[in-house]
């Protein structure tokens, strides 16, 4: 039964890494803006046969 | 042309909705009311952006007005101002752009980049209505930028202050990141303590201690970092030697951690670590729950962002625009038809015709004559004219005005409920944990004192209370919000319960300004009103078009001559016949005493008749002072405008009203302080800056406003003109939460005696304060919660 030292110590530390990814979110914006990403993923793609324009949209999905 | 006008009667603008009236513009098919929306379909066609019309019907916003002049833009130092960041390739620029309003908008500007190839992203956020543009400024300047989305029907509104930067200021992520934090450790000690709760057999007892050590840990960080608000906040309290709530929660964590980290240190017992994290928890979410505001109005906006951002300066080299904040005395400025003037100086050209509505609530423009001072805040109306400034920006009368003391903001502070127990409680809780103490020493059991006077301290936590009031108010708050009634804080909806004497401003608050009634003194013949509606289609002056509107269909006159003063008048001739149409001084007549506006008509020389257009009352105006009348609500009304329509007035208000017109700004601030002598908790509605010192003295003050994007200073909240009808419910389930918070406050005291029971006899167990806690703390705020949104039912406010 002595395992459960190791056991909890390895359940702590995981969990410490998901609260660290958790602040590292918060700061890099992800909570902002809660509402637009709902409306955003709504829209479609429309299809070209432009190659500039299809060049220019990987480029924007890239930034994402 | 007449079969074009049975096609298209009754038919809307594709672009942006408004009914097409008389002539239609027509491209592929698709009638536009007028030459704006048509060519921004052009412009989005063009580009292959026809999908922003798929998303929703109708989606952009009438162009029929026209824009300002954005040659400031071209300035540096004024873009610099602007701009959140700037290299060598990219800037990046946020504008609030006000019309954004549905998914199509989203979608145009978020595909900007197809436009224009030098913008490279564009994120739109909705709530904030904001867009945030990356573009190449070597490529395009920032004038370029914002003329594009001026062509595509989203003008950003920029003016001296930059609301959207100082926006960016306010944040919660420090509440965020203490929440997280206790819920983390919540959680995790709860786990922990489960072995203690369920029973350990006895080999399982050597990890106890192993336990209770991590308890501590996980105790630790929720003492010193989640709860250091209230430690602080307590402190600051006692040293003014007032008690507030925090108080009694502050040493109820304190004792709770102490007492838990003795007993785990000494291994006398299993401590009340979980206990500890739940209850910080609990209140932090309390906290971050009060502090949510449904909306993104800021309040702390002030007149600057009345202001444009720069004026054009007229120099020996030319025009040069400069900002508000630079200009000096004695400089020559130009201001434009529509624009602001900044600053007070001297007319030295043109013809002045200044609105001073926002700043003395009078809606006549003034006319002023060459040499006379024009005061800051006024809007000209008409053509350009040319003046010298004479005072510098933040002296002048405007800000003198805002500034004037009786504004001086000390912080509105709402006498809240929970402000007032706390001070009773805090003494009581200890009076009971002495006693208890006491009692047991004199008993002769140390031990059981000791745990008896913790185990007090902590159980009457006023965690519950502490919940109670946020969780109902941020309930009310977001009906409110929902019903198109923005509130400052929460604080202004206990205020609101407490008032018993309503004051109505008149202009723009009780009567509308978006409906109008014209009427007609004077005679035309057929044929005079068949020549006056043909000069006046002529025109796209607001007026024009409600005369035009008003005379209905006429035979169109050809007409020989044709000119127009803008803001003035116009004449024309057709035949042998010579009409004038226009303001008093344009006609040579003398002018009629009436409010609002007025047209006078000349034909040949005579004075045939003037148009006066009245701002009439909101809908349910009758109503809703009726229903606050018999609510025994104290009313009067206060007017910037003369007392032309008192006999209209007092048929509508009791005979207990006063009503009191040609009240200046400070006539209005004194005014309310007399009532206020007299005992009154009185609320003031009103808008614009005429109001802004009754409405700041007032107990709770009401900006009634029908674009509630505009400013409105001074104000505990915004109440948008469409619901102003249920302004006498909205007071109502003000104090309907109210009740909530007193209901939910007994049962807060009733788990308080439970737990209290067993702690005076020094047997509460770790288990049983686990369980309490968050019992409680569930069963408050389901129960405001609950208990609001039944009341908002039946005040029929929801659903």
């Amino acid at each position: 039964m002595s395992i459960i030292f190791f056991l909890i110590g390895c359940s702590v530390f995981i969990a410490l890494i998901f609260l660290g990814a958790f602040f590292w979110a918060n700061r890099t914006g992800q909570n902002e803006d809660m509402y637009t990403p709902s409306v955003r993923i709504l829209f479609e793609d429309e299809v070209v046969e432009d190659e500039k324009v299809l060049e220019e949209g990987v480029r924007k999905t890239d930034k994402k | 042309m007449s079969e074009v006008r049975d096609l298209v009667k009754g038919k809307v603008c594709y672009h942006c909705g408004d009914k097409v009236e008389d002539t239609p513009y027509l491209l592929d098919n698709r009638t536009f009311c007028c030459l704006g929306c048509q060519t921004v379909y052009q412009v989005l066609n063009e580009n292959n952006l026809q999908s922003y019309y798929k998303y929703n019907q109708h989606p952009g916003k009438s162009q029929k007005e026209n824009t300002a002049d954005l040659s400031y833009l071209d300035e540096s130092n004024i873009a610099a101002k602007l701009v959140d960041y700037k290299d060598d390739k990219v800037s990046i620029i946020t504008f609030y752009i006000p019309v954004i309003h549905c998914s199509s908008c989203i979608w145009l500007l978020e595909h900007l980049y197809k436009l224009n190839p030098a913008v490279a992203v564009s994120t739109v956020d909705f709530m904030k209505r904001q867009v945030s543009i990356t573009f190449k400024h070597n490529e395009l300047s920032l004038r370029e930028l914002v003329t594009l989305l001026v062509n595509i029907g989203y003008e950003p509104k920029i003016t001296m202050q930059d609301v959207v930067k100082e926006g960016k200021k306010i944040n919660q992520k420090d509440l965020i990141g203490k929440i997280t934090v206790a819920g983390f450790c919540f959680g995790n000690s709860m786990m922990i303590s489960f072995p203690e709760y369920f029973g350990m057999a006895e080999f399982e007892r050597q990890y106890a201690q192993f336990f209770g050590y991590m308890n501590l840990a996980f105790g630790i960080p929720v003492l010193l970092y989640s709860a250091s608000d209230y430690f602080k906040s307590a402190w600051r309290s006692l040293k003014q030697k007032r008690l507030n709530l925090d108080v009694p929660l502050a040493l109820g964590i304190f004792v709770l951690f102490f007492r838990s980290a003795l007993e785990i240190l000494t291994n006398s017992g299993a401590g009340f670590m979980d206990t500890l994290c739940s209850l910080v928890f609990f209140i932090l979410i309390g906290k971050w729950v009060q502090q949510r505001t449904y909306y993104h109005i800021s309040f702390e906006r002030d007149y600057r962002s009345y202001f444009p951002v720069a004026v054009t300066v007229l120099e020996e080299g030319g025009e040069r625009p400069i900002q508000i904040a630079d200009l000096k005395v004695g400089q020559r400025i130009l201001v434009r038809n529509n624009e602001i003037i900044p600053a007070d100086a001297i007319l030295l050209k043109g013809d002045a015709s200044v609105d001073f509505s926002f700043v003395t609530g009078e809606s006549v423009a003034i006319e002023k004559t060459l040499g006379e001072i024009i005061y800051a805040g006024g809007r000209q109306i008409g053509g350009a004219i040319e003046l010298e400034v004479v005072k510098p920006v933040s002296q002048s009368y405007l800000t003198k005005l805002w500034n004037n003391e009786s504004f001086k903001t000390q912080e509105k502070k709402f006498d809240t409920f929970i402000d007032f127990i706390s001070k009773y409680f805090t003494l009581g809780l200890i009076a009971i944990a002495g006693v208890a103490c006491v009692f047991w020493l004199v008993g002769g059991d140390a031990n059981k004192a000791w745990g008896a006077f913790t185990a007090v301290l902590i159980i009457a936590c006023p965690c519950a209370l502490a919940l109670s009031s946020p969780f109902t108010l941020s309930a009310a708050l977001s009906i409110f919000d929902r019903n198109k009634f923005y509130i400052k804080n929460t604080g202004a909806i206990e205020q609101l319960s407490a008032i018993d004497c309503v004051v109505f401003d008149k202009t723009g608050t009780i009567s509308s300004p978006k409906s109008s009634t014209m009427f007609f003194e004077g005679e035309l013949t057929e044929t005079e009103w068949s020549l006056l509606s043909s000069v006046c289609r002529n025109s796209n002056h607001p007026l024009s078009r409600e005369i035009v509107k008003w005379l209905g269909p006429c035979t169109v006159v050809p007409l020989d001559a044709f000119s127009e003063i803008t803001g003035k008048g116009m004449e024309a001739i057709s035949g042998r016949v010579e009409i004038k149409v226009g303001s008093a001084s344009f006609l040579g007549v003398k002018s009629v005493n009436e409010e609002g506006s007025v047209v006078y008509v000349m034909v040949d020389g005579d004075l045939k008749g003037y148009f006066s257009l009245e701002q009439a009352w909101r809908k349910d105006l009758s109503l809703v002072v009726d229903r606050l009348k018999a609510n025994d609500y104290e009313l009067h009304l206060i007017s910037g405008d003369n007392a032309r329509r008192s006999d209209a007035l007092k048929l509508i208000f009791p005979a207990s009203a006063q009503l009191l017109f040609n009240q200046s700004p400070s006539d209005k601030l004194q005014q309310i302080d007399a009532w206020q002598d007299q005992g009154k908790q009185v609320c003031m509605l009103g808008d614009g800056l005429n109001d802004a010192g009754a409405l700041r003295k007032a107990d709770l003050g009401i900006a009634v406003s029908d674009d509630i994007n505009n400013f409105s200073p001074g104000c505990d909240a915004i109440l948008d003109g469409d619901s102003f009808a249920k302004l006498p419910s909205f007071f109502a389930f003000a104090k309907d939460a109210v009740k909530v918070i007193h209901m939910s406050f007994a049962i807060s005291l009733t788990y308080n005696v439970v737990g209290l029971t067993f702690a005076v006899q020094g047997t509460m167990s770790p288990l049983f304060a686990a369980i309490l806690m968050p019992l409680s703390t569930v069963t408050i705020i389901s129960f405001t919660s609950l208990t609001t949104r039944w009341f908002a039912r039946r005040r029929k406010l929801i659903g």
